[in-house]
């Protein structure tokens, strides 16, 4: 058995075992989706930090900069500033007039089953492309980094499936929340571990690793050899449209952020409003460190491992297992592929709790029974199943879809619709007294929509023959998303729901009213 | 209704804020000392950060030729932003996490104001 495979293991043993002690402790519905709002800020914090961290950022933003250099350091800034959208805009408020999931805000003043059918549909969206993405990503790396275990991508997807299930149905919030903070612990100290490895390859010197990466020299595609310097833009990003591009997928990135459900329903785990915004700062502290570090895993990726070996061993994605065998041996190549499996395990766990939390909360007890549980417990129990059955259809798709399926435009998507459909109406029916129902629900359905079809017309679906010419199609249909809001609004007048913003408005600025811990 | 543990202040704030009372909370000079508070410091904190921001992706889009030139040795102007688009976002929200003191202090004493013409009104009996 491998190193990788027990330390692997070893890590499901603790999950497992705080999954059994959070469900002991976990009782009710505040207990069950929002851990009975008596997180402290720390702990917030990190496993904001946790959920956020994806197999993406770890492997993929690593992968990106070995080959693409400066272009790929661009998507390490843009999700660090997004969480002032975050703190600034939407966290307090958020934490001030809602329950446990984003449409609470829409439906405090719209017509509640309209906008919360909405406001489903559109979580259920982002949370399921985020999760393929994540277990496609994941099945194709444990294929590779365990291939002399005999362990297929058929059974790693099928693994990982079953530990997040076992997680959410039985764990709840609670549980989430711990395997996220140990995981991001794990994940900042491998990257703090790396760096350190990285810098010590270049004598500690900063100067001597920038000079490095002045002169990454590499295979092309050609087989011409050519030195490139990677702190040069523009290696992804190139003319005619790469400067929108970028402007694009950072508009996705701002934006997108203050959407993403798994990120939102987290600020429903603490006390108050004030810890909500602790707990962004101490996620923006561990983010941010985290981010300048994929400095030294990419360049130092680019640089030591070379882009030529990455290629033929497992391609972008292995570039920072690769770079940790290269420097710290097998038994650190296993810990930081052990610590890339704890990561994605966590995520998936934390987007099926904000999936199922949606489901249940708002589709079922809200839409479908108009607000009340017939049997106390139902929204607990449909969440349960709910859980076991997205769990059960991303394993399904992920097999579907094979070891080979671009997942990045999964993860576009998903940002795209966060920014494009749910940013505009939490924003505007925070901010707008004016806004109504229709307009909530032009918004959501125009968000959605366009970023849908704009991403299947673009390159990453229609390669050389798309209609739309950008990756990312924000800079479109978030400007859309509004657009349908503001149209929607302005079409009709909804006198309740501006009489109602006055309530929300004291709500959302004072805390009178806002949902309260419960005591453990 | 008593219970054995004391209620904190924003339990005790549920039990006197009634439905009617939201336009009146509105009215009270403090809440809009509150409202012009934050959005002195917010509007100004978002429009900054974004346009700091966004500076960056046109810049090193448009202006690629200005955007490579080295400043620090061998790192140039490109990377140079990008990191400090790091410490920007740290201290602005440092700042608004000084600034969040002082909208603490005004919404509770919103609450304490309402609460003490709730006791009136017990007092006065209704």
């Amino acid at each position: 058995m491998s190193t990788a495979l027990v330390m692997f293991l070893a890590f499901i043993a603790v999950t497992l075992y705080i999954t059994w002690w959070a469900a002991r402790r976990s009782t009710g519905s505040s207990a069950y989706f929002a851990a009975g709002r008596s997180l402290t800020a720390w702990q917030n914090g990190v496993a904001v930090a946790g959920d956020y961290m994806s197999a993406a950022s770890f492997l993929g933003i690593a992968g990106i900069i070995a080959f693409q250099g400066y272009d790929g350091f661009m998507y390490s800034v843009g999700w660090l500033v997004a969480y002032l959208t975050v703190l600034l805009v939407v966290a307090e408020p958020l934490r001030n007039a809602g329950k446990y999931t984003m449409a609470d805000v829409l439906a405090y003043r719209l017509s509640p089953r309209p906008v919360r059918a909405m406001g489903s549909l559109s979580t259920l969206t982002v949370s399921t492309f985020y999760m393929i993405a994540q277990m496609v990503g994941a099945g194709a790396l444990v294929s590779l980094l365990l291939k002399d275990t005999g362990l297929t991508f058929h059974t790693a997807v099928i693994g990982i499936g079953a530990l997040m299930i076992v997680y959410v149905v039985f764990g709840g919030m609670l549980a989430t929340t711990w395997v996220q903070i140990i995981k991001a612990i794990l994940l900042m100290g491998g990257t703090i571990l790396l760096s350190l490895l990285v810098l010590n390859h270049f004598g500690f010197s900063l100067g001597n690793f920038f000079a490095a990466v002045t002169q990454v020299t590499y295979h092309d595609a050609q087989g011409n050899v050519v030195t490139q310097n990677f702190l040069t833009p523009g290696l992804r990003y190139k003319p005619p449209y790469g400067a929108l591009d970028l402007i694009s997928l950072g508009m996705a990135l701002i934006f997108g952020t203050a959407g993403l459900p798994h990120i939102l329903v987290r600020f429903y785990t603490v006390p108050d409003a004030k810890t909500a915004r602790k707990s962004v700062v101490w996620a923006m502290l561990i983010i941010g460190s985290f981010y300048i570090l994929t400095t030294f895993l990419g360049f130092g990726a680019a640089t030591i491992v070379g882009r030529d070996f990455i290629a033929k061993n497992g391609g972008t994605n292995m570039s920072a297992p690769l770079l940790a065998q290269t420097l710290g041996g097998d038994l650190f190549f296993a810990f930081i592929s052990a610590i890339a499996f704890a990561t994605i395990l966590a995520v998936v766990a934390g987007l099926t709790i904000s999936a199922s939390t949606s489901f249940a909360h708002d589709f079922w007890t809200n839409v479908l029974h108009r607000g009340k549980e017939r049997s106390p417990g139902e929204e607990v129990r449909v969440a349960r199943v709910t859980a076991f059955v997205v769990g059960a259809v991303s394993i399904l798709i992920a097999i579907l879809l094979g070891p080979n399926a671009n997942v990045a435009f999964l993860v576009a998507l998903a940002f795209a619709v966060a920014a494009s459909a749910n940013l505009p109406v939490i924003v505007l029916s925070l901010f707008w007294r004016r806004f109504n129902t229709r307009g909530a629900v032009a918004g959501l359905a125009t968000g959605l929509l366009s970023s849908l079809i704009l991403i299947l017309l673009s390159p990453s679906i229609m390669k050389g023959g798309a209609v739309f010419p950008l990756e990312n199609p924000g800079i479109v249909s978030i400007p859309l998303g509004f657009l349908g809001a503001a149209l929607g609004t302005l079409t009709g007048r909804e006198p309740e729901a501006e009489e109602k913003f006055t309530e929300l408005n004291v709500r959302a600025n004072t805390g009178l009213g806002a949902e309260k811990a419960v005591a453990n | 209704m008593s219970t054995a543990s004391e209620p904190n202040e924003r339990e005790r704030s549920n039990e006197t804020i009634r439905s009617a009372d939201w336009e009146r909370v509105a009215a009270m000079d403090e809440f809009r000392s509150l409202i012009a508070a934050k959005r002195k410091f917010i509007a100004p904190a978002v429009i900054f950060f974004i346009v700091y921001y966004f500076a960056l992706p046109a810049l090193v889009g448009y202006a690629p030729g200005l955007m490579s030139r080295r400043v620090l040795g061998v790192i140039n102007l490109a990377y140079l932003f990008a990191l400090s688009q790091f410490f920007m976002a740290w201290i602005v929200a440092a700042l608004y996490v000084r600034a969040a003191e002082r909208f603490d202090e005004l919404a509770r004493k919103i609450i304490h104001h309402l609460q003490r013409q709730s006791q009136g009104r017990v007092k006065g009996g209704e």
